[in-house]
């Protein structure tokens, strides 16, 4: 017991003092979370700035509280110098000029920015609309009540934490484990371990204890940087992070077992954990939403441990699922864990 | 305390290279024991064989009656290794370094401290291993094989990459390792070092025995005759070349040089002359023995 726990401060503190795999393994997925909490964390789309040129019946005459609803979403400015206001819409300045043409309403907006122009001609098709139905002094017989599905929270930080983590896991996973094991099989400390009357399996089991106290640490400061500093809702079942932190350790601690096994160099080992993970963190939906992407490619993506696990974090961190929504991915990822496990014990050499 | 160590027939072969070809030999218990021969001559594969280390293609190793290769972990724990190159767990510092090997054997991390400054070490205790030079890394590595205080010592060349001091002052802290009744083995391809510090050599070439006895017993069996330096003026040419049992004079312009097979009687004789000034004398060594049994150069 106290060998197996000496090898394994061992380990841990020389996984601890090296400032690169510190580095990326722990910081560099921490970075990707401030990038996309800081920058993304208000996707609410910005106030459309609007210029109206002279009187424009149909929102100088709106009932005050529709007009007040709608500087919700729009800002309106009047204006004298309708070229300026159309060169401004033109270079991006403004959304759209409005002016009044007898009894049309005409809306000027730029094509450019598409999202915008939508929202422009969507927003003067409502106003038209209103002001029509008002006209004609009839009871409007349906009436519109939105309601969001989410939290009311609902923003970024909630789709990038689960998937961000899931990637952290990953690279600090298969990275500690590949490069480990190829350092100490190059340096000859595993010929040297073998010459001890320590066991191979307190070899093995010190590597996955470290793996996984690394990976539950990896995952507190994740989950509180998103929460403290970026405003990150965790709903009712979200402690069952820490199985699935688990789960997807082991089954990545083994793929970077294999890709110790087949390297010769740390370098090699590196270039090969990285070849295995980034691509998998794209075709997981660690970095966007795979909702949009071609059905093969989704196919693809569920052979993918770490799709599993990002799915299940999004489950049991956002979407307020419980138990159930773990376990099949729990056992996709102990199984995954279980064979490539047993094929690095095939490829395992003792040296170089 | 001290081990014996009985090896028979010891075989291994890579491919058509035979490294290791039917060595046999016992080391007793509480010896000193060197493997001594040129690289590549096999040293390292049998001693890695003798650890269990590696497995014998034929022949058996015998410690205490325990085969090694079957990694029991109560023989384990009896035997302290050094391997060729220095084996470290990364980035912990050399106070660390031993104490998880203590910790390996099982055995108390009292001794640390004590063993740190018995390798000179106490300075760079809380230094990482990266930053240990060669030789302090040589040391390291030796501390590591003597923490857990066991009765077999293996040591694979111990003072390679070690400049003539720190080779000097490892000689004698190896000195009294087998005091206590340890056993020690080590490889070596330093004559010099083989001759201070081991109670019997076994000269290996090719994978091949070629013999085994004490260092002084092998220099002995070598009739090699002895130089004797004197100054010039203490004796001419005529006069030594008339002294009974001079084989050969050489004169020098700083010193003559007379080579004789019977020292005793020539040192007598000369003394009676009141010709010892400026003497030195030196007898074969066992490189002298080394040359004569593998009939070339050592080569490094």
């Amino acid at each position: 017991m106290t060998a197996l726990l000496s090898l394994s401060r061992a380990m841990f503190k020389g996984f601890f003092r090296d400032r690169m795999t510190l580095f990326w393994a722990v910081l560099f997925p921490l970075m990707f979370l401030v990038l996309f909490g800081g920058i993304l964390t208000d996707r609410g789309a910005p106030k459309l700035e609007v210029a109206q040129i002279g009187d424009v019946a149909a929102l100088d005459r709106m009932p005050a509280e529709t007009r007040e609803a709608l500087e919700q979403s729009v800002e309106i400015t009047r204006s004298d110098d309708e070229a300026q206001a159309l060169r401004d819409v033109r270079d991006g300045d403004l959304a759209a000029v409005v002016t009044e043409d007898g009894d049309r309403l005409v809306v000027h907006f730029s094509q450019a920015d598409q999202v915008a122009a939508a929202r422009v001609r969507a927003t003067f098709q409502g106003i038209v609309d209103a002001a029509n139905l008002a006209r004609t002094g009839v009871e409007p017989a349906y009436a519109l009540d939105p309601r969001q599905v989410e939290d009311e929270s609902l923003e970024t930080i909630q789709y990038v934490t689960p998937g961000l983590l899931g990637w952290a896991i990953a690279m600090s996973a298969t990275f500690g484990a590949a490069t480990n094991l190829v350092n100490w099989r190059k340096s000859g400390l595993l010929r040297r371990l073998r010459l001890t009357p320590i066991p191979t399996s307190s070899v093995v089991l010190a590597r996955v204890g470290v793996s996984l106290l690394v990976a539950l640490g990896q995952a507190v400061i994740f989950v509180a940087l998103a929460v403290f500093a970026f405003g990150l809702q965790l709903t009712g079942w979200w402690p069952l992070v820490v199985p699935l932190v688990l789960a997807g350790t082991l089954a990545f601690l083994s793929i970077g077992l294999l890709a110790g096994a087949v390297s010769k160099t740390e370098e090699g080992a590196v270039g090969l954990a990285n070849f295995v993970v980034l691509p998998m963190a794209f075709l997981s939906g660690s970095f966007f939403s795979l909702e949009g992407a071609p059905g093969w490619l989704q196919a693809v993506s569920r052979l993918l441990p770490l799709r599993h696990l990002n799915d299940a974090m999004l489950d049991v961190m956002v979407r307020g699922q419980g138990v159930a929504a773990i376990w099949q991915p729990m056992l996709i990822l102990v199984a995954f864990a279980a064979v490539c496990a047993l094929v690095a014990g095939r490829l395992f050499r003792w040296e170089t | 305390m001290g081990a014996r160590i009985e090896v028979a027939g010891l075989t291994k072969t890579y491919g058509d290279l035979t490294a290791v070809d039917d060595l046999s030999l016992t080391v007793e218990p509480g010896e000193f024991f060197g493997l001594l021969g040129p690289n590549g001559a096999g040293k390292t594969t049998a001693l890695e064989m003798i650890e269990g280390l590696r497995r014998p293609d034929a022949g058996t190793v015998s410690i205490d009656g325990h085969d090694p290769w079957k990694r029991d972990p109560e023989l384990q724990r009896r035997l302290g290794v050094q391997l060729q190159s220095s084996a470290f767990f990364e980035r912990l510092t050399a106070r660390e370094q031993l104490a998880t090997f203590a910790a390996l054997y099982g055995a108390p991390p009292a001794r640390v401290d004590q063993l740190l400054a018995q390798v000179g070490l106490e300075d760079k205790a809380d230094a990482r291993v990266e930053k240990l030079s060669g030789g302090q890394a040589q040391r390291l590595s030796i501390a590591c094989a003597l923490v857990h205080d066991p009765e077999v010592v293996f040591l694979d060349e111990p003072s390679a990459a070690l400049d003539p001091q720190a080779r000097r002052k490892l000689w004698d802290f190896l000195e009294g390792l087998n005091e206590s009744g340890r056993t020690v083995v080590l490889t070596t391809h330093y004559m010099e070092e083989a001759e201070f510090l081991c109670d019997r050599v076994a000269i290996i070439d090719r994978g091949r025995l070629l013999k085994l006895d004490s260092p002084a017993a092998l220099v002995r069996g070598l009739d090699a005759p002895t130089r004797i330096s004197l100054a010039p003026e203490a004796i001419d040419e005529a006069g030594a070349r008339g002294i009974d049992g001079v084989e050969e004079v050489t004169v020098h312009p700083d010193r003559t040089v007379l080579t004789t097979r019977r020292p005793a009687e020539v040192l007598a004789e000369l003394a009676r002359h009141d010709a010892l000034h400026g003497l030195t004398a030196s007898g074969a060594t066992l490189e002298d023995v080394f040359l004569e049994l593998t009939g070339r150069e050592y080569r490094s």
